[in-house]
């Protein structure tokens, strides 16, 4: 007894479509590989993974101050404690954003077609810088009371003011627990698989060298490569 | 002399690595830091001012902010957008004038909305409704008359122990007995919910406290207190001796010196020069010079050295 | 301006060190940072430092590694 064979999937499906270019872009083994080059072999490198790490530990703790609301860690140890450990992974995730973006400079990381890792890693340090803001002037204490009327002025002399209020909590409450962190996890995700796709970036190669058949070299004799991106 | 960018493809060794593990761990210690920081140094919560502390502590400052506000001199008075159409504290560089072109978006007409209005819901007081309407009804610049004549007043006036004001007699008209009134509401903690659900029962925007308490002098003075003043760098200072937002470093450096520190365009000229530095920041990689400092400088040979005296398996 | 309520806020139950006094602050022409914020600065450039520096575990493996 046959079986008649399943159509081949159609070219014009965009489910088909998206799902060959993913799989082209990022299958399996590069998407989670078991294994990296040989040359990843410094503590610089565990910095990245630091920041993410920064960033799960204050989404957690985000998340329980969330579910209580933005008062109850004023009048609780319970809360206050949550607070803390809040406030502590922010200061964890750039000191430990920061040492990566260092690290990554001094390797001049954007050689080899990976200026879009670059520039997808700064951007979140740009847009963590307003998340934290928003943070600060959502604390309902006198530090928000200060830093939001300080900042007015900024904001008002851009135009920004028009349309993003400090002054007022709930909008940067709104945008501190649900519309910056969204833009910042979709700006580390894309960074992450930007990263999974390239690869780590090769170590510069020395002058010095010589031919190899293994490892990064250029065709027209060994010398240090620039940033100029493909 | 910039040189194409010919990093090739790693096609050497690879060692076995687990990513998975990594983050594990990594998300462990980054916890376990967080905690260990928590218990040994908490966090920082010092408990806001209220109008009614200001009006309690300063009343003297109190009264001159309120009078600012309804002779319409104060500093959100005369701000401008995005509060009202005037310009005290409007920016521009060169033909830019954002604040101008995005307009009043949030008015506040400070005599109304911080003084006759609240005054307004003061129950069963004829001597006030009879002073708020000889007020109203006299002429722009008799009200002005009367409240300069007040401010000055204040610069002399002595302050009994349950906080009420009194000033050497003087032509101020209605004003002091609005005053007065506008005090004891403050005092009692009604100013505090009045500015806040004047327009809604619902509310979380506290633009209006917040900016009448800012032109005073409250705030200003915790502030210096804890180093959170501009010219303190307090824009990266947290209150206390925590640490604060050390990110911010570069964005107050400006303000420190000239010709941003005394510009009355100060934080537009600010924000203007960061935007550039945060774009050179963001295309690195298409800036030469920038982007060979790392090839130039060889703190590669550091993080690489392993790979460099031959450690790759082939 | 005799009495300025600091406010203080009730949350330091549990704080092994209390932080909660005006910080110490470092002054140097126009410069001025709070001594936390320059340990914190330092502690990164330290952290930098040590993070190059020190060897990094698994070296057997990848000299054994293969392609």
């Amino acid at each position: 007894m046959s079986v008649a064979p399943s159509p081949p999937p159609a070219k014009t499906s965009w489910t088909v479509r998206t799902r060959e270019k993913a799989v082209e872009a990022l299958p399996p083994e590069k998407l989670l590989p078991d294994g990296q080059p040989t040359y990843v072999a410094s503590w610089i490198y565990v910095f990245g993974v630091a920041t993410i790490a920064s960033l799960v530990v204050i989404v957690a703790s985000g998340v329980i101050l969330a579910t209580k609301g933005p008062a109850w860690w004023h009048y609780t140890g319970i809360g206050h404690f949550f607070n803390s450990v809040h406030m502590w992974a922010v200061e964890l995730f750039f000191f430990t954003m920061v040492i990566h973006l260092w690290g990554k400079y001094w390797m001049a990381a954007w050689r080899g077609g990976r200026a879009r890792v670059w520039v997808t890693g700064a951007v979140t340090f740009l847009i963590a810088i307003p998340t934290a803001l928003t943070g600060y002037v959502s604390q309902q204490n006198f530090d928000s009371q200060w830093i939001s009327t300080q900042a007015k002025d900024a904001m008002n002399a851009t135009g920004a003011g028009a349309f993003f209020n400090v002054t007022n909590f709930g909008q940067m409450y709104s945008w501190h627990i649900l519309l910056f962190p969204i833009a910042v996890v979709a700006l580390v995700a894309a960074h992450v698989l930007l990263v999974r796709r390239h690869g780590v970036v090769p170590p510069f190669v020395l002058a010095d060298a010589p031919r190899s058949a293994a490892g990064a070299h250029s065709a027209g004799g060994a010398h240090t490569s620039d940033g100029a991106p493909r | 002399m910039s040189r194409r960018d010919d990093t090739q493809p790693w096609k050497g060794a690879y060692a076995p690595y687990d990513l998975i593990k990594e983050l594990c761990i990594a998300i462990g210690v980054i916890a376990l830091l967080a905690v260990l920081l928590t218990v040994l140094f908490s966090s920082p919560d010092d408990k806001p001012s209220t109008i009614a502390q200001w009006s309690q502590q300063m009343p003297v400052d109190f009264l001159t902010t309120a009078t600012s506000e309804l002779d319409r001199t104060s500093a959100t008075a005369e701000y401008g957008p995005p509060y009202n159409h005037n310009n005290g504290a409007v920016q521009h560089a060169a033909f830019l004038e954002p604040q101008v072109w995005l307009g009043v978006s949030h008015p506040i007409d400070t005599a109304n909305d911080y003084v006759i209005g609240p005054l307004g819901s003061i129950p069963g007081d004829p001597a006030l409704r009879s002073a708020i309407a000889t007020y109203s009804a006299a002429p722009a610049k008799t009200q002005t008359a009367w409240s300069e004549a007040y401010a000055k007043g204040l610069e002399k006036a002595t302050v009994a122990a349950d906080g009420s004001v009194t000033v050497p007699s003087g032509e101020y008209g209605p004003v002091p007995s609005m005053m007065n009134s506008l005090l004891g509401l403050a005092q009692s903690g009604g100013l505090d919910g009045a500015l806040l659900t004047s327009n809604q029962f619902y509310q979380t925007d506290y633009t209006r406290p917040l900016l009448f308490m800012a032109d005073g002098g409250l705030l200003a003075a915790r502030a210096e207190q804890q180093h959170l003043l501009g010219k303190q760098w307090g824009m990266m200072n947290e209150t206390g001796s925590y640490p604060g937002q050390v990110w911010l470093w570069l964005y107050t450096f400006w303000y420190q010196i000239e010709p941003f520190q005394n510009s009355t365009n100060a934080d537009l000229l600010v924000v203007l020069t960061m935007t550039v530095f945060s774009l050179a920041f963001v295309c690195i990689p298409f800036i030469p010079g920038l982007r060979d400092i790392p090839r130039r400088l060889p703190v590669y040979r550091l993080i690489w050295r392993e790979h460099y005296q031959g450690g790759e398996g082939v | 301006m005799n009495q300025i309520v600091l406010g203080v806020g009730s949350g330091v139950l549990g704080a092994v060190f209390n932080l909660n006094h005006p910080a110490h602050v470092v002054h140097w022409h126009f410069f001025e940072m709070s001594v936390s914020n320059i340990v914190v600065i330092l502690l990164m450039l330290a952290v930098f430092a040590l993070a190059i520096a020190l060897p990094f575990p698994g070296a057997a493996r990848r000299r054994g590694g293969a392609s």
